[in-house]
């Protein structure tokens, strides 16, 4: 039998000592929802290496402008207008192309607009929070949105989340899917929050850091932030990793 | 194993919190005017081969308590084992099943049930088959990385005996997590615990 993770298809094992572990007690939902065992660990099979396709004929044109998505005619979200946009590539350094992405987010004064959602501040009616988009063919995502606000959440007595936007990533295969957050360069409140310092390094912070950019931002209209995703990478040949289709 | 540079890596896992549905079943949640439908709320999309069936369970934490915020997603083989998806090069699956499901579980109970078709068996990479299984994924409130686990079926003894996957746990107790235990025809009860005496088996795959 070949060896792990070296088989033509088969998908990196995730390196669990980069993602956070389960059990993490300063974030306390995760007491009574870790599992205790260990994983069982086997290379990718068939099962995990294949996936459904997403087509860009799902999209409606405002998925991905959760300025408008959820507007009335004619009206806007009400918060600072932002371009969120980035690259998805594999552990290869690969883009992947056709993936779906899906992102929610509070609305600028940190409330969801979720059934569950107790936090007193103001619903945005104009604001769902709810958007996705495909990647391009070069694995480029664009989301135009509000800046979300910081929240209090119920995990100690004065807890607040950093601003962020939850992100799942959902690949070519079933064994690369994702969800994550994207915090905002230079919040204070990244440092303080229980949920980032699940998080086992500093590089790991600053891998769901989007950072300011100047250059996409579009003049007296929206500031833009950079966030590049990476999903799990597919072992091409035993010896080699070229990219695929370049 | 090839080495990634911390760059490189895969993006770390964050949870999706409780409120999961606000981007991924937003109709679930009352947002009903952006997308016409929940993305994999339905799996069959025509009339499908094979035979039809039912899985429901719900999910519980460590005291016992369901899981009302989670959300599953499942992807599997048709009934001849062929996978609707571009890396299948065996065949071709039935085009009116899509393989893949997503299901909030409901706010109130914790109730998850998926419409779907008992999957065929599909290939082990030592060459042989693996046991017909659904693989199942999870997020929640307090998940930190999604956890993957797999439904296979009580109804199929002789294959589950000979799957590598489910040889390789061995310990016939662990094992009996991963059964989705049939209820009656067409109709399979998958619970899921996430720690105690029978907590589920989950996977690093
Ligand atoms: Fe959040």
């Amino acid at each position: 039998m070949s060896p792990k993770s070296t088989r033509k298809g088969h998908y990196l094992e995730r390196d669990r000592s980069w993602h956070p572990e389960a059990l993490t007690p300063n974030y306390k939902s995760s007491i009574y929802r870790s599992p205790s065992s260990k994983l069982i660990s086997f290379p990718t099979t068939l099962s995990e290496e294949t996936g459904p396709v997403f087509g860009h004929d799902i999209l409606g044109s405002l998925d991905s402008d959760l300025i408008h998505n959820y507007a009335r005619q004619g009206q806007a979200a009400i918060g600072s207008r932002i371009i969120i946009h980035g690259r998805l590539l594999d552990e290869f350094e690969r883009p992947v192309p056709g993936a779906l992405i899906e992102v929610w987010q509070a609305n600028s004064g940190g409330r969801y607009r979720h059934k569950n959602e107790t936090y007193l501040a103001a619903l945005d009616p104009n604001f769902s929070g709810c958007g996705r988009t495909i990647t391009d063919e070069n694995g480029d995502y664009e989301f135009i949105t509000i800046m979300p606000g910081p929240y209090p959440w119920p995990n100690g007595p004065n807890e607040w989340r950093p601003a962020h936007i939850h992100f799942s990533v959902f690949g070519n295969a079933f064994a690369q899917r994702l969800i994550t957050q994207m915090y905002f360069e230079g919040d204070p409140l990244i440092q303080k929050c229980p949920i980032v310092a699940t998080l086992n390094s500093l590089t790991a912070v600053k891998r769901l850091t989007g950072f300011l950019d100047m250059e996409r931002t579009i003049p007296m209209d929206s500031l833009a932030y950079k966030f590049d995703i990476t999903i799990r990478g597919k072992q091409q040949t035993v010896f080699e990793n070229k990219p695929e289709g370049l | 194993m090839a080495i990634v540079k911390d760059e490189f890596k895969e993006s770390p896992s964050q949870t999706a919190g409780p409120y999961v549905h606000i981007g991924c079943a937003p109709n679930f949640t009352g947002i009903k005017k952006i997308y016409s439908s929940d993305l994999g709320s339905a799996m069959k999309t025509g009339p499908v081969k094979g035979e039809q069936i039912t899985i429901e369970g719900t999910i519980f934490d460590g005291t016992g308590a369901p899981l009302k915020d989670a959300m599953l997603e499942i992807w599997q083989a048709d009934s001849d084992g062929l996978y609707n998806s571009p890396q299948e090069t065996r065949g071709i699956c039935d085009p009116n099943f899509t393989g893949w499901g997503r299901c909030a579980v409901n706010l109130n109970t914790g109730l998850f049930r998926f419409n779907t078709v008992k999957p065929g068996q599909t290939p082990a990479p030592n060459g042989t088959l693996q046991a017909p299984h659904i693989s199942v994924w999870i997020v929640a409130r307090g998940i930190n990385v999604g956890l993957q686990t797999r439904a296979y079926f009580s109804d199929e003894k002789e294959h589950n005996s000979s799957d590598p996957i489910l040889n390789q746990i061995g310990d016939s107790k662990r094992i009996k997590t991963l059964l989705a235990i049939r209820q009656k025809k067409g109709v399979y009860s998958f619970n899921i615990h996430l720690q105690g005496h029978n907590e589920t088996v989950f996977f690093d795959i």
